[in-house]
């Protein structure tokens, strides 16, 4: 347990040290901010879209800081000392993933209330946004830090871990859109299924990886 | 084995409270390796590795956050292996550190990143040292201040395996010429 504090608050200080909270947050602003410029000024089709837009967004978003979670580690042999040390790949992974999340979960689902703002959505349908990225973003950083770990290891890493994460994050925006809509209760449930059973998975696969980049 | 080629075979050591061991051979011979699989990060093809007490690597990784203060770098690790504060202090003041303590590891030169290097494994308490080429790009004063930690190290029951091109000033250790096996 002292080993799970210690490695969560690690990387939670260098996340906030290099920016990690405050870059997700812009980039989900940002495109919050750019998609009404696209489509054009319309109220009642942006509250139709918005959501959906949101939660796009979420995933971009939870993109960006996958390839400073595992590499830089593995790099500058923070990974071996901990392996000397005999902290569990597992623990180490299952701390990356609670730190990622707090990294980028809790800022999104604050910006979430400008962004909803901007697209036009009401009250109903923000709270449906929140409750769903509340639901959905624990799912979204372990398979961050699953995706991180297997790509750690190569050249470029960075755009290989865009297109193994986005397939693979393709239920949770199902679930995670479909929540807004009309017969949102059971997509919710979806959504916390899929996001459950992510968490649940990724800090073995991500320890596995974790292990194999030793070698 | 590494990338499907035989390193070594046939090595046999045992180490008791006090002992050192140094590694010598040509670059590639797998020195790094073998200390890489005394630790446990690498899996032996054939024969195993017995140990008891803790473990503390240096290889060529400080393995420290390069934007920290140095204590505070060490500190983090120290913390893991739970020694605490007064044990950095304590590896910083032995390899003559102290200066540096509030200036952050990225400003460190190549031989004071080396010497932080060894003050994680001094810092750590651990019973067993590996060190690999701990010896690389230190000044004549440091080498002597390594040399010291070690003797300081064996004098409390520590075990030290070293693996150098240098020659450490080392009383009584055993010595093993790894030659590639064919």
């Amino acid at each position: 347990m002292k080993a799970f504090l210690a490695i969560l608050g690690r990387d939670l200080r260098l996340s906030l040290g290099s920016g990690g909270i405050g870059l997700p947050v812009v980039f989900f602003l940002l495109v919050a901010t750019l998609y009404p410029f696209a489509v054009g000024p319309d109220g009642a089709l942006l509250a139709k879209t918005g959501g959906g837009v949101l939660w796009v967004a979420a995933l971009l978003a939870a993109l960006l800081p996958v390839d400073r979670l595992i590499a830089p580690d593995a790099e500058g042999g923070v990974l071996d000392q901990y392996a000397v040390r005999g902290v569990g790949e597992e623990m180490i992974a299952a701390a990356k993933i609670t730190a990622h999340w707090i990294g980028f979960g809790p800022p999104l689902m604050l910006a979430a209330i400008p962004a909803s703002a901007m697209l036009r959505l009401d009250g109903e349908t923000l709270a449906a946004v929140e409750l769903g990225l509340l639901a959905g973003t624990p799912g979204l950083a372990a398979l961050g830090v699953m995706v991180a770990s297997l790509t750690a290891g190569l050249r470029r890493g960075g755009a290989l871990a865009g297109l193994l994460m986005l397939p693979l994050a393709i239920p949770l925006i199902i679930f995670g859109a479909g929540s807004i809509g009309d017969f949102g209760g059971g997509a919710l449930r979806f959504l916390a299924a899929s996001s459950l059973f992510l968490v649940a998975v990724a800090p073995f696969a991500a320890g596995a990886g974790i292990r194999a980049l030793r070698e | 084995m590494r990338g499907g080629r035989v390193l070594f075979k046939g090595l046999n050591a045992t180490l008791g409270a006090g002992d050192a061991l140094v590694l010598t051979g040509p670059n590639g011979v797998g020195k790094s390796s073998l200390l890489r699989l005394i630790s446990g990060l690498l899996p032996s093809y054939a024969g195993t590795v017995a140990h008891s007490g803790r473990l503390a690597l240096s290889d060529e990784n400080p393995a420290l956050d390069p934007r920290l203060p140095l204590a505070q770098a060490l500190g983090y690790w120290a913390g893991l292996d739970g020694t605490g504060p007064a044990a950095v202090a304590a590896a910083l003041d032995a390899l003559d550190l102290t200066r540096l303590t509030n200036v952050p590891v990225r400003l460190l030169s190549t031989g004071q990143r080396r010497r932080a290097n060894l003050a994680r494994v001094l810092a750590s308490g651990a019973d067993i040292w590996l060190l690999d080429e701990p010896g690389n790009g230190l000044d004549t004063d440091s080498l002597v201040l390594l040399e010291r930690a070690i003797a300081a190290h064996r004098a409390q029951g520590g075990i030290a395996v070293i693996a150098s091109h240098q020659p450490l000033g080392l009383t009584d250790a055993q010595a093993v010429a790894l030659k590639a096996a064919q």
